[in-house]
C-alpha cells in the first residue's frame, strides 16, 4: 500500500495554477528525489502537503495512509506523522525550542492515544537527537531560530524531524544555503532515520545533495508537474545536461 | 440634600457639602488645609470634559453618571484572612499590608516588624517621629492642578497609608500591598498612599488591585506617591488581575533624586475601565528609571497607559517598554510623555510601545510625546500595531500544536518582553501562570 498517492493536483495562489496535474506515489521506507527548475512548483507542493492556507487546491486528491489529506488541518497533518522541512525556517523571537518541541509532542502523542512523556525520557530524546545533528545544547535551549545562523536553522530542521519521528518527511530545499560541512551534518541526520517504516520526499535544485541522501527514485518537475522519472541516475543526467535539456525536451512537447 | 456626587457630576463647588461632613474633613490641621485645597481645584477644573486632550480616548463621562457615594462602609466586616489569602502570592514570602476601601487593615495585614525595620502607619497611627517626614512629603509631588483626579483624591480620600523605609535599610523581602475595593453599589473610592524610601535603601513592592463587590458602577481613583531618595533603588510593581467590573483610575506618582533607582511594571490583566497614569520625575543627577507595562484586554475592557517621564536633571537614563494584547472589542491607549528640560544634559530616554490586535474590532491608540529642550541627548521612541505573525503561527501548527496552542505561545512569547523583566522570582512565575490562564481559553 503507499504510504503517500497524489493523483492530478491542481492547486495555485490567487487567481495562478502553479500545481497542474501533479502525480506521485511513495511507499513506506522510499526515498523520493523531486528536482527542477526555479518556478517549477516544488515548494509549492511541500506547502500544500502541508497545508498553508495561502493555497488553495482546485482539483485532485492526496491520500496519506489512505485519509484524505487535504480535509486535515496542518496540526493533524503532523499528528498523523507528516513533516516538513521548511525552506526559509520562521524565526520566532521569546518562544523556546525545546519547550514548544516539548509540547507539539504532548499535542501528537495525544492526537495518538499515547501517555504523555515523562520530563526525564523527553530529556533524554532531545539529547540524543542534537547529538545525531550535532546541534549545540544553547542553540536547542534558544528561542526558535533567533538569530541562528542559515545552516544552524537548517539543522534546527532537521533535529525538529528527528525529535518528531514523522513517517513521511518533506524536505524542501533543505540543502540551500548550506555549505559542504552543514550538508553532511544534515544528510547523516536524515540517514539515520531512514527506516523500512519511514518514507521521505527530498525536494532540490542541486544534485550535490543526492550523493549524501541516496534517493530510491528521482522525478523532475517542470510547469507544475513530473515530466520524467528514474533513479538516481537522472539525477546525475540533469547534472551533466542541466534543465535546459528538460526544457527543450517539453518544448518540443508542446510544439508537437 | 444633594449628595457630594452630584455636586462632582454637575461641577458645583464642593467645599461647603464637604464641611458639612465632618469625617471627611478628618485628620490634622495640616490635612484639613491640602484637602481643601484639593477641594478647591476640583471644583475650579470638574471633570475631564469630552473634549480633554489628556482624557480624549478614555472619556469618563459613565463612568461618573452613575450616583456615586463618595464613601463605602469604613472596612467591610465580610472579608476575612482567609478571603484574602488567594490573591496572596505563591511560594513569595513578603510583608503584608492590605487595605480596604482605601483604609488600612492591621487585623488583615501581617507584618511582624522588628524595631527599625520599615513603619507601616495609617493617617491616625503615624509614630510621632515621623510626623514631620510625612508632612514634609504628603501631597507634595502629584500636583492637584495638572489631573482633576489627583484633585478629586485629594479632596475626598479616607485614609492614607504611609509607608517609610529607614535610611540605608536594604528590606530582606518584598512589601506586598492588597488594594482591596469591596462594594456592591455604586461609590468612589479613594484610596491614596505615600511611600518614603530613605538615602541608600532598598526596596520591592508589589501592589495588587483586587476588587471583590457585584457593582459595576464602583469607581476606584486610587493615588500613589513615592519619593525615592538620594541613592536608594526601588521597585515597584502594579498588578491588576482580579478586577473583573471595577473602574480604576490609578495615579502614581514619583520623586526621584540624586543617583536613585526606579523600576516598575504596570500589568494589567482584568478591569472594565482602567486609565493608569504614571509620572515619574528624577529631580537628580544619575538617576535610572525603567518603566515596563504589560495589559491582555478582552471583552469590552478598555485601559489606558499615560506615562510621564520629566527629566531636570543631567546624566540620567530612562526607559520605557509596554506591551499590549487587544481581542474582542477592547480598547487600548498608550500615551508616552517626555520631557527633557534644558538642563537635562546627557539624558538617555527610550520608549518603545508595541501591540497585537486579535480581532477586527479590538483598536489602540498610541501616541509618544518627546519634548526635548536640551541638545546633548539621546531619545527615541518606537511604537507598533500589528496582527499576530500567520508565518510563525502556520510554523508551529506544522509541528503538531493545535491553533489555540500555537497562538498563545506567540501571545506569551510577545508578553516575555515584559515578563521577563520581573525581578521577583515568584512573582514573575505567577504573572506567567496568571497570562497563560489568560492565553489559553
Amino acid at each position: 500500500m503507499h504510504m503517500l498517492s497524489i493523483k492530478n493536483l491542481r492547486a495555485g495562489i490567487a487567481d495562478k495554477e502553479i500545481l497542474k496535474g501533479f502525480n506521485l506515489e511513495v511507499k513506506p521506507g522510499e526515498v523520493h528525489a523531486i528536482m527542477g527548475p526555479n518556478g517549477s512548483g516544488k515548494s509549492t507542493l511541500a506547502n500544500v502537503l502541508a497545508g498553508r492556507s495561502d493555497y488553495s487546491v482546485t482539483d485532485g486528491e492526496v491520500k496519506f495512509n489512505g485519509k484524505d489529506l487535504l480535509e486535515l488541518s496542518p496540526e493533524d497533518r503532523a499528528r498523523e506523522g507528516l513533516f516538513l522541512a521548511f525552506q526559509y525556517p520562521v524565526e520566532i523571537p521569546g518562544v523556546s525550542n525545546i519547550n514548544f518541541l516539548k509540547t507539539a509532542l504532548a499535542e501528537i502523542r495525544q492526537y495518538r492515544g499515547l501517555a504523555p512523556m515523562e520530563a526525564k525520557d523527553f530529556l533524554k530524546l532531545i539529547k540524543e537527537k542534537q547529538a545525531l545533528v550535532e546541534l549545540q545544547g544553547t542553540l536547542a535551549n534558544r528561542s526558535v531560530n533567533e538569530g541562528f545562523s542559515g545552516g544552524e536553522k537548517k539543522r534546527n530542521e532537521i533535529f525538529q524531524m528527528a525529535v518528531l519521528e514523522p513517517t513521511l518527511s518533506i524536505l524542501d530545499e533543505t540543502d540551500s544555503g548550506l555549505d559542504i560541512d552543514a550538508l553532511r551534518i544534515v544528510a547523516n541526520g536524515v540517514n539515520k532515520l531512514r527506516s523500512k517504516d519511514r518514507s521521505f520526499v527530498v525536494i532540490t535544485h542541486y544534485q550535490r545533495l543526492l550523493d549524501y541522501i541516496v534517493p530510491d527514485f528521482v522525478h523532475v518537475m517542470f510547469d507544475g508537474k513530473i515530466v520524467k522519472s528514474g533513479t538516481k541516475e537522472l539525477a546525475l543526467e540533469l547534472e551533466e545536461k542541466g534543465y535546459d535539456w528538460i526544457r527543450k525536451e517539453q518544448g518540443e512537447k508542446i510544439e508537437a | 440634600m444633594s449628595t457630594i456626587a452630584e455636586k462632582i457630576n454637575t461641577g458645583e463647588k464642593l467645599l461647603p457639602s464637604l464641611e458639612k461632613e465632618q469625617d471627611l474633613l478628618s485628620g490634622s490641621e495640616a490635612i484639613r488645609v491640602i484637602r481643601r485645597k484639593g477641594v478647591d481645584s476640583f471644583s475650579k477644573q470638574g471633570l475631564p470634559a469630552r473634549k480633554s486632550e489628556e482624557y480624549k480616548y478614555s472619556p469618563v463621562s459613565l463612568l461618573f453618571k452613575p450616583e456615586l457615594a463618595l464613601r463605602a462602609p469604613i472596612q467591610s466586616p465580610v472579608l476575612k484572612t482567609r478571603d484574602i489569602d488567594s490573591y496572596r502570592i505563591p511560594q513569595l514570602d513578603a510583608y503584608q499590608i492590605t487595605l480596604v476601601n482605601g483604609f488600612f487593615s492591621p487585623e488583615l495585614s501581617a507584618l511582624q516588624l522588628e524595631d527599625g525595620m520599615i513603619s507601616v502607619s495609617s493617617l491616625s497611627t503615624i509614630p510621632a517621629p515621623l510626623v514631620p517626614l510625612f508632612t514634609k512629603h504628603f501631597g507634595n509631588y502629584a500636583s492637584i492642578h495638572a489631573d482633576p483626579f489627583t484633585a478629586l483624591n485629594t479632596a475626598v480620600f479616607a485614609d492614607v497609608l504611609f509607608i517609610s523605609i529607614p535610611e540605608k535599610k536594604l528590606l530582606d523581602k518584598p512589601i506586598q500591598i492588597l488594594n482591596i475595593i469591596h462594594a456592591d453599589s455604586p461609590v468612589l473610592i479613594s484610596p491614596r498612599i505615600l511611600i518614603h524610601v530613605g538615602k541608600g535603601a532598598s526596596v520591592q513592592i508589589i501592589e495588587n488591585y483586587i476588587y471583590t463587590g457585584k457593582s459595576s458602577q464602583v469607581v476606584s481613583n486610587a493615588l500613589t506617591e513615592i519619593v525615592v531618595e538620594e541613592g536608594s533603588r526601588a521597585l515597584f510593581y502594579k498588578i491588576q488581575d482580579h478586577c473583573t467590573d471595577l473602574n480604576l483610575i490609578s495615579t502614581t506618582q514619583v520623586l526621584q533624586k540624586t543617583g536613585s533607582h526606579f523600576d516598575t511594571h504596570t500589568v494589567t490583566l482584568s478591569g472594565k475601565w482602567i486609565r493608569n497614569n504614571l509620572n515619574i520625575v528624577p529631580d537628580g543627577e544619575h538617576c535610572e528609571t525603567h518603566l515596563n507595562g504589560l495589559f491582555i484586554l478582552n471583552g469590552a475592557q478598555h485601559t489606558d497607559n499615560h506615562t510621564l517621564v520629566d527629566h531636570r536633571k543631567p546624566n540620567c537614563e530612562s526607559n520605557q517598554l509596554y506591551r499590549g494584547i487587544l481581542d474582542d472589542k477592547s480598547t487600548g491607549v498608550f500615551n508616552g510623555k517626555i520631557y527633557v528640560r534644558p538642563d537635562a544634559q546627557k539624558t538617555n530616554a527610550y520608549q518603545s510601545s508595541k501591540n497585537m490586535l486579535l480581532s477586527d474590532e479590538a483598536s489602540m491608540n498610541t501616541k509618544p510625546q518627546l519634548e526635548i529642550y536640551a541638545d546633548d541627548v539621546k531619545c527615541s521612541h518606537g511604537s507598533s500595531t500589528g496582527q499576530i505573525d500567520e508565518d510563525a503561527l502556520f510554523y508551529l501548527r506544522a509541528r503538531g500544536l493545535s491553533i489555540d496552542s500555537a497562538r498563545a505561545l506567540l501571545m506569551l512569547a510577545f508578553a516575555r518582553d515584559v515578563v521577563n523583566t520581573i525581578r521577583i522570582d515568584a512573582l514573575r512565575t505567577e504573572v506567567e501562570r496568571l497570562i497563560e490562564k489568560r492565553l489559553t481559553k
